[in-house]
């Protein structure tokens, strides 16, 4: 377990990746990305949280009882998540209202649990915060790259700023409304999926199953 | 036998080994479709029976021709009556001066080659955009090009309004290959209806082209709502007051998408498909059981504030895409119950929901599209529980 810093910043970006590898975090990277701005608080949130929870988890790692260690680490989890949502209320509040419950939610998101219990449980403090703000960074490349695919052909337009003209404003571009809607992120990030996994075969699972050949050539 | 004797001399350059080895799908593709598969399966379960994939895909084809030439009609007939009161041009106004074929909606050979001008372009972009697809996909994953894509591609095309823009046509055809069938593995392994995930993709994304009054007749500034969104307003007995009756929605001379209006061609093309056993009559026995049924509970039921309650179930029969649906979509092999205990459930499942969404559901007026959607996801579950129930049916027997 000895992976250098760097290692663990650019590991979960594309090899182990947790949306797209893992495919954990889902829920939220559906609903968030219809517009690039609240993904990227999002992407925030989620890093800020995953990071300094692991930490926290890993300071006191030895004296956690392994009975009751998944309370201790939604208690730890659950105080950084009303913090997080303090800080939008107070600094970003309509993004914070967008959100909604989102936010709150982070508490469920299995990325940061998955990290508290795979990782922080097993290794110091400084090396579990790295690899929080690694895991949030790759949950946040994909909610952007998705964000940016949304977005763009979904209302024309990258961080609130006008890139197609959309027909209703005068312009040629007709926006793609399914793109909008929740569903679409299940496209989207099937699709990056078989990016990933066309472009690093190794991730590809391996099949439960053989398909019967019916014909011969 | 030129071309035979062509494609005899070239085939060793697409087979292994060859010069063109990676176009071998192409090869194929163009081949059989000019002759009988040489290919025979062999192999179970499909030893048994002369009927093969070309035949059933060919026959489906060839049932839809009633849909296509009423439909062809029925979209010249509105757009020519149309043209009696607003003004039309465009490049179809200036063909058909120029073939001096006029634009009177009582000339069945004005409506049909007018009608023909809409269908030909969308059907001619499904296919070229389509067959792309297809190629592409048969090429890198080395299967074959078959003829289940002409299947998909005539439905599609049939169930468009007939002034959707061509580059959405393209883009939902790309969809419905790509997403709906392609990333499954092809035909026989896509467990949605390839045709109607394009159009349902189309209606989800772009439903200002898709739905709405002003559509179903391309010319600028007429207005028709379908039967069906006017029996969701006003009720079914409005109908008769805009000059609907129950024969013209079962002829088809009714606003809707190409080729659904026309109940008579459906059940037509229909009767074809059971006959030559392509279809299988259970499933069309359990979708009509399902909707008939459903549809005098909620008449019997009754709404004051919901008029579709009271719609019977021989308007739900003729209105909308009902009868299309059934006669081509429910009754597809592949995304269908491949029990018959199953085939039963699945039909009935998707005449229920077709009623569900018309009558209780105020955003859709139509329901077909999504209720054979919703009945393909659940198929391989329904099948699922059909087969443990006879295992353990069997088990208690034996034990």
């Amino acid at each position: 377990m000895a992976q250098t810093p760097k290692e663990l910043i650019l590991d979960p970006m594309v090899d182990n990746n947790p949306i797209t590898l893992q495919v954990l975090g889902i829920c939220s990277a559906l609903a968030v990305t219809s517009s690039l701005q609240v993904a990227f608080v999002m992407a925030l949130a989620v890093t800020a949280v995953t990071a300094f929870s692991s930490m926290f988890i890993s300071m006191i790692r030895n004296q956690i009882p392994g009975s009751i260690r998944i309370i201790v680490q939604m208690v730890i989890i659950a105080s950084l998540v009303i913090v997080v949502d303090q800080v939008l209320k107070a600094y970003a509040f309509e993004i914070s209202k967008t959100l909604s419950v989102f936010v709150g939610l982070i508490i469920t998101n299995c990325i940061v649990m998955g990290r508290a219990e795979a990782f922080a449980m097993k290794n110091p403090p400084i090396a579990s915060f790295i690899d929080g703000i690694g895991n949030g960074l790759g949950y946040g490349l994909i909610l952007m790259l998705v964000g940016v695919i949304r977005e763009l052909f979904g209302s024309g337009s990258l961080f609130g700023v006008t890139i197609l003209e959309t027909v209703n404003n005068g312009g040629w571009y007709v926006p793609n409304g399914l793109l909008l809607l929740p569903p679409s992120a299940f496209f989207v990030i099937g699709l990056l999926i078989w990016a990933f996994r066309a472009w690093k075969p190794e991730q590809v699972e391996e099949r439960d199953y053989k398909i019967q050949v019916v014909e011969e050539h | 036998m030129g071309i035979r004797n062509f494609f005899d001399r070239i085939e060793p350059h697409f087979t292994n080994g060859g010069k063109y080895e990676k176009f071998f799908p192409i090869y194929e593709m163009v081949e059989s479709f000019l002759y009988t598969p040489k290919t025979v399966t062999k192999v179970a379960p499909h030893a048994r029976s002369y009927v093969d994939m070309k035949r059933i895909m060919t026959y489906v084809v060839i049932a839809t021709i009633p849909c296509i030439l009423i439909g062809l009609y029925n979209v010249g007939f509105q757009t020519n009556t149309a043209m009696e009161v607003h003004n039309a041009s465009g490049w179809r106004v200036w063909l058909l001066d120029l073939l001096g074929v006029g634009f009177n909606p009582d000339n069945p050979i004005a409506n049909f080659l007018h009608g023909l001008l809409y269908f030909l372009p969308i059907y001619i972009v499904t296919l070229v955009v389509g067959g792309i697809w297809e190629v592409i996909f048969a090429t890198v994953r080395g299967h074959e090009v078959n003829e289940g894509f002409l299947v998909t591609s005539m439905l599609y095309a049939l169930i468009l309004p007939p002034s959707a823009p061509l580059w959405q046509v393209a883009l939902g055809i790309s969809f419905g290959v790509v997403i709906g069938k392609e990333v499954f593995g092809g035909t026989g392994k896509n467990f949605l209806n390839p045709a109607l995930t394009g159009r349902a993709f189309l209606y989800f994304a772009y439903p200002a082209q898709m739905s709405g009054e002003t559509i179903w007749t391309p010319v600028d500034g007429f207005s028709g709502a379908t039967a069906l969104s006017v029996s969701a307003s006003d009720g079914f007995t409005e109908l008769a007051v805009r000059g609907i009756d129950w024969t013209s929605a079962f002829i088809g001379t009714i606003q809707g998408s190409i080729g659904e209006t026309s109940t008579l061609a459906c059940l037509i093309g229909l009767s074809f498909l059971l006959i030559t056993k392509i279809a299988n009559w259970r499933l069309v026995v359990g979708c009509l059981a399902g909707m008939i049924g459903f549809s005098l509970l909620l008449n019997w039921v009754g709404s004051d504030s919901n008029p579709m309650f009271a719609m019977p179930w021989y308007w739900h029969l003729v209105t909308g895409g009902f009868a299309f649906g059934l006669a081509f979509m429910v009754t597809e092999p592949v995304s269908a119950s491949h029990t018959n205990v199953g085939r039963y459930i699945y039909g009935a499942l998707i005449g229920f929901m077709v009623v569900m969404i018309r009558v209780i559901n105020p955003a859709f007026p139509e329901g077909m599209m999504l209720a054979i959607l919703f009945g393909n996801v659940f198929a391989p579950l329904i099948d699922y529980f059909v087969v443990q129930a006879n295992i353990k049916r069997r088990a208690k027997r034996n034990a």
